[in-house]
């Protein structure tokens, strides 16, 4: 399902000099519905593993494996197929700003070319699941942090992703919220989804629990 | 593309209605119509009088008979006037293809201009006129121009092909600098699509990497943009071609490379206000043209551009 072999990755220096490495020679892999915390100190390496895994950047060194599919050798049409069985919760939630709620968490089905009839019952489904009911026609910038933050929830799962990435999903939601949410990342996982989740948020790792990896200084520590 | 009808009409996933101005790129791709519908215009015409000259004027002379119904001189089987045996020698000859005594009317018109619009028949002794058309016009007829003043002395052999060559090759250039002015104008436009897709994909970039993230493939995005590019290259193409018509009205009726010369082109009597006919061909197909450039610029340049995406 995801399978890491002795991956490295450097992104690109600033200016001339040598490329500024950040993860090294990780090596893993998580079963089909298995369940991962990734933790670690801010700066440890967290989002650059995810973006190797969501596939905005490729691995410098290594083999990396995604859904049986390598990526080293993938042709561009099969990562943009890849890419929507992956759903995504970024950090920054990168919400289209000038799209609605409605329009924002159905995108991932209009690009993947599903029927309007499916679209309208499922979106309105989702966002009433994530409580926004009421807020179907609003734009982002009219929603709190918590509501963009459900908004961008309900679009990574919307299209029931193989693959499930979550990076700090929790910062902006209450404890209650945050608690409703790791529900139904768990329930995802049971249904067969592979979820991975980075977060710093301690008490929710120590209630749910779930084998970690843990990053430190760009390197896997157990 | 199976995919289109599925979305919502009108959904602007990427933003471009605020990215591709529906302002600037009609204007611009407007005055490229424009002026391409200039240089169309311009292009027919000179072809118009290149094959005008070739085929009218260089393949033609005129042969004036004075005296024409005095008897021919010289021994002759029977005796015939002076217009007969001119006009039996040029039939004879094999460099000509035809020859005509032109009627008393057709005269008069080519007189009236010169003698007024009376056109009571004329008491002065006119030459007769004879209208020849060689069957190459390069043939020669050095060698005839003696026999026919042995046989009606006087007779003036007038060939038009050193000048219609002349007028030929002017009206040929021409037609070069027409479509020189049309390519450049084709090249003016792609560029101007592409400048306003690039400028389109950078400020749409963000959209574009959140679109791509979820999965769009690069003809998806492409094709967003393509579709915009068509349609506003197509709108400013049909208002730019619209507004060419009066021009190119006003000059058919004032120049005389436009309308004068429109008869001997279109035998069918096709109305066609004194525009080559081939231009009311080419000007709907402009707006055609110009939607092809937007679209395949906009293809091209998208699917360039989204290469530095992972
Ligand atoms: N696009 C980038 N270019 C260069 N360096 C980056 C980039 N993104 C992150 N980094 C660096 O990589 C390291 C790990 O960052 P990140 O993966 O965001 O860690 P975390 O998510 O655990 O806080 C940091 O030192 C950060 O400065
Ligand atoms: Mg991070």
């Amino acid at each position: 399902m995801v399978r890491f072999e002795q991956v490295g990755l450097s992104y690109p220096a600033h200016g001339p000099g040598p490329l500024a490495p950040v993860l090294y020679d990780l090596s893993f892999s998580v079963p089909e519905g298995g369940f991962r915390w990734l933790v670690g100190a801010s700066g440890a390496g967290k989002t650059s593993l995810l973006r190797l895994m969501y596939l905005a950047v490729r691995p410098s060194t290594g083999r990396l494996s995604l859904l049986e599919v390598d990526i080293g050798s993938a042709r561009r049409r099969q990562l943009a197929g890849l890419r929507r069985r992956i759903g995504v919760v970024y950090q920054d939630f990168r919400l289209l700003p000038h799209l609605s709620a409605f329009d924002n968490v159905a995108l991932p089905l209009r690009i993947d070319g599903r029927s309007e009839g499916q679209i309208r019952a499922d979106v309105v489904e989702m966002l009433r699941w994530v409580g926004l009911s009421g807020k179907l026609d609003s734009p982002p910038e009219t929603l709190s942090g918590g509501e963009q933050q459900r908004v961008a929830i309900a679009r990574a799962v919307i299209a029931r992703p193989r693959l499930l990435l979550a990076d700090e999903p929790t910062g902006n939601l209450d404890e209650v919220q945050a608690e409703r949410l790791l529900r139904l990342l768990q329930e995802l996982s049971r249904l067969g989804t592979t979820v991975i989740v980075a977060t710093h948020n301690r008490g929710l790792v120590s209630r749910h629990d779930a084998p970690s990896l843990r990053l430190d200084h760009g390197r896997l520590v157990c | 593309m199976a995919r289109s009808p599925l979305r919502p009409r009108g959904f602007d996933d990427l933003g471009l209605q605020r990215a591709l101005s529906d302002r600037l790129l009609p204007f611009l791709v407007a005055a490229m119509a424009f002026l391409a519908a200039l240089a169309l215009a311009g292009f027919f015409a000179a072809a118009q009088l290149a094959r005008h000259w070739q085929q009218g004027a260089a393949a033609s002379v005129t042969v004036q008979v004075p005296a024409p119904s005095a008897p021919a001189a010289g021994a002759g089987a029977a005796p015939a006037t002076r217009l007969k045996r001119v006009l039996a020698l040029l039939r004879k000859d094999p460099a000509i293809a035809s020859a005509r005594a032109l009627s008393a009317a057709e005269l008069n018109a080519l007189l009236r201009p010169w003698l007024g619009a009376e056109s009571r028949p004329l008491a002065l002794p006119l030459p007769a006129v004879i209208a020849v058309s060689l069957a190459q016009p390069t043939a020669s007829l050095a060698g005839l121009g003696a026999a026919l003043g042995k046989a009606a002395p006087g007779t003036l052999i007038e060939s038009h092909g050193v000048w219609a060559g002349r007028l030929t090759a002017l009206a040929e250039s021409l037609q070069a600098s027409a479509a020189v002015a049309l390519l450049v104008v084709t090249a003016v436009a792609v560029a101007v699509v592409a400048v306003a897709t690039r400028s389109g994909l950078a400020t749409r970039r963000e959209a574009i990497e959140i679109v791509h993230g979820l999965g769009a493939t690069d003809r998806y995005i492409a094709a967003r943009f393509a579709a915009r590019a068509t349609r506003l290259a197509l709108l400013g193409a049909i208002a730019g071609a619209a507004a060419s018509l009066p021009v190119l009205l006003t000059l058919a009726r004032v120049a005389a490379p436009f309308g004068r010369l429109e008869a001997p082109a279109a035998p069918l009597a096709i109305p066609t206000a004194g525009l080559p006919p081939l231009l009311w061909l080419a000007l709907p197909l402009l707006p055609l043209a110009a939607a092809v450039i937007g679209y395949v610029t906009a293809q091209v340049t998208v699917h360039s551009w989204l290469r530095r995406l992972p």
